[in-house]
């Protein structure tokens, strides 16, 4: 048998089939980035290089529309992706630190509710909410609505790292007469920092990216970056959707490989606390 | 993933014993009320009569259910007949979320194996890799499959040019285009929870069957699948639930003829059909139809556990 060696781990067909699975991942992305520099009023027939549809998006006639939409983009998930944090940092602590309570089983249903709940159809009760109670649709209400799903996204980094720092630190803290709000303050927050962040980032990326409970929940007159876009490929795709497009597109890898180098330096953190807690 | 988050009785610390009722309230108050309350709302508009223009009159009617189900003739004085309108349309739904799945779940495990058996320092480049894409605003994803594959788009032409195709593929406005758009959106789901099973696979196993000379085939169907199944059903759930009701890609893939469940209910609050308890109605069904899928999954679960 020992000369017939074998790597188990290989299966014919796996390696193209991952090539594939990258190429139908980026494909997509990439073309639509080199059209972008497309000079050609067409989407159809490439020119020449040109950076025309960029000047376009943020000096054309249709610049204003896209600024505002991005401005209400930004500041919307901004708002909802720091309430949710809060939130999220509140409830963490309920179900990591505070023994048990009434309905805690029934609280960790409650916050991940909102991913099983489809979106279309969180969309829709909401719209029919909002209308019963005679609240207007507009800014308000996208915010409240992104806030109710960016919670679970918050709480699972934010709830896995509380989970990874032990309770000796806060305990030391108390033995030091430290209030309990202060051992939470100054020692559990700051060794929470990397999960907190990590958090919010996610929160962000979610409430900039929806745009189903948004175009639901939005009054007349404002939108978002995506129902603007939406609007704005009805009638086909138009070559300055392209570069709005790499644009956005840009913004949410930068975020992303953000959060992920966040995340690898609370890693780091993590294993020096672990030792630390070793010595201790 | 969620799942570990879960506080076990033993490892719960109570620095901030008594505080756990206040501090989760602020958890309670927004999602009880912006959205149980809202889904509460939703179930009692389902049996209100319709409002023309949207809206609705507050009167009991079973007239929204009816709808979906009976065709009682253009003047409702028929006997009625199974309506198979809507029927279609959630069974094209499931067919399609399904068949997305499928998709997901060939070119998915592959691609999960492959990370999972680089070394260590590799695996965390490659996931990231893949994870990419999904975090780039799902529109916009949609858009760039729109544009590669249109008739004259991109990837025709370079088709053509180099002489292996003499005519366009047609696949925008296909059942193929929503399946691709499905698969585009929600592939992450499908890596990441069977990467995490075949990370923790032990390869000893492997090795044992082929000492008693199994072979590559037998070792993967009768050894490898047995033991990461679990996260494959984990994968398979988390992508046929959001494609169920899914609405960008068969929206902006699918052309008319491919509808489905998202675009009828979005229809009835945001297009011509304005029909609130009729929509409100479908997404009662909807909403049950994954109750129904995650909660045999729950069982499914603790029965492979207990």
């Amino acid at each position: 048998m020992a000369s017939k060696k074998v790597d188990l781990r290989r299966f014919p067909g796996f390696l193209p089939l991952t090539y594939l699975c990258l190429f139908l991942l980026y494909a997509p992305l990439v073309i639509v980035m080199i059209y972008s520099f497309n000079d050609s009023a067409s989407i159809t027939r490439w020119d020449s290089l040109s950076l025309r549809w960029y000047h376009d998006v943020f000096f054309g006639v249709e610049a204003p529309k896209f600024r505002a939409a991005t401005i209400n983009s930004i500041t919307i998930a901004l708002m909802a992706a720091t309430s949710a944090t809060i939130v999220a940092i509140m409830a963490a602590t309920a179900m990591l630190r505070s023994g048990r309570f009434r309905g805690k089983s029934a609280s960790f249903a409650l916050i991940n509710l909102p991913l099983m709940v489809p979106e279309i159809v969180t969309a829709v009760a909401t719209l029919i909410f909002f209308s019963a109670i005679g609240f207007t649709a507009g800014y308000l209400t996208i915010v409240l609505a992104h806030i109710v799903f960016c919670i679970p996204f918050a709480y699972l980094p934010i709830a896995a790292r509380m989970q990874g720092i032990e309770d000796v630190y806060e305990q030391a803290a108390q033995d030091l007469y430290a209030t309990r709000f202060q051992a939470f303050r100054l020692v559990l927050l700051p060794l929470m920092t990397p999960g907190i962040l990590s958090g919010f980032l996610l929160a962000f990326i979610i409430s900039l990216d929806d745009f189903i409970i948004t175009n639901f929940v939005k009054g007349a007159g404002i939108e978002t970056l995506p129902t603007a876009i939406y609007g704005a490929v009805r009638q086909g795709i138009k070559p300055n959707i392209m570069a709005i497009s790499t644009l956005l597109l840009v913004v949410s890898v930068v975020f992303v490989a953000l959060s992920y180098f966040v995340g690898r330096m609370g890693e780091k953190n993590n294993d020096e606390t672990s030792t630390k807690g070793d010595l201790i | 993933m969620a799942a570990d988050l879960q506080p076990k009785a033993s490892s719960s610390t109570s620095t901030y014993a008594g505080l756990g009722i206040p501090l989760i309230l602020p958890a309670w108050a927004i999602i009880g009320f912006f959205l149980v309350l809202p889904v509460m709302m939703m179930l009692i508009y389902s049996f209100l009569t319709k409002e023309f223009r949207g809206g609705v009159i507050w009167e009991f009617s079973l007239a929204a259910y009816d709808q979906f189900f009976f065709d009682r003739g253009l003047f409702g004085d028929e006997l009625p007949k199974i309506e198979w309108t809507y029927i279609t349309i959630f069974w094209r739904s499931i067919w399609q979320a399904a068949a997305a799945t499928l998709l997901c779940l060939v070119i998915g495990f592959p691609t999960a194996w492959f990370i999972a058996t680089r070394t260590a320092r590799n695996r965390s480049i490659w996931l990231f890799l893949v994870t990419i894409p999904y975090w780039v605003n799902l529109l916009i994803r949609t858009i760039s499959m729109k544009f590669l594959i249109r008739d004259n788009g991109p990837m025709n032409e370079l088709l053509m040019a180099s002489g292996l195709i003499s005519e366009p593929i047609h696949i925008i406005n296909t059942n193929l285009a929503v399946q691709l758009g499905l698969f585009y959106s929600y592939l992450p789901f499908m890596v990441l929870p069977i990467y995490a099973a075949v990370e923790r696979y032990n390869f000893a196993l492997s090795e044992a069957a082929a000492d008693l000379y199994a072979s590559r085939t037998i070792t993967l169907t009768q050894i490898i699948l047995p033991t990461i199944k679990p996260g494959i059903i984990a994968g398979c759930i988390l992508v046929f639930v959001p494609s169920l009701g899914a609405f960008l890609a068969p929206d902006l893939l699918g052309g008319a003829k491919n509808f489905m469940i998202g675009s009828l209910i979005e229809e009835q609050f945001k297009g011509a059909a304005g029909n609130w308890p009729f929509g409100a109605a479908a997404s009662m069904i909807l909403l049950s139809l994954v109750l129904l899928v995650l909660t045999l999954y729950a069982r499914q679960q603790t029965r492979e556990q207990g």
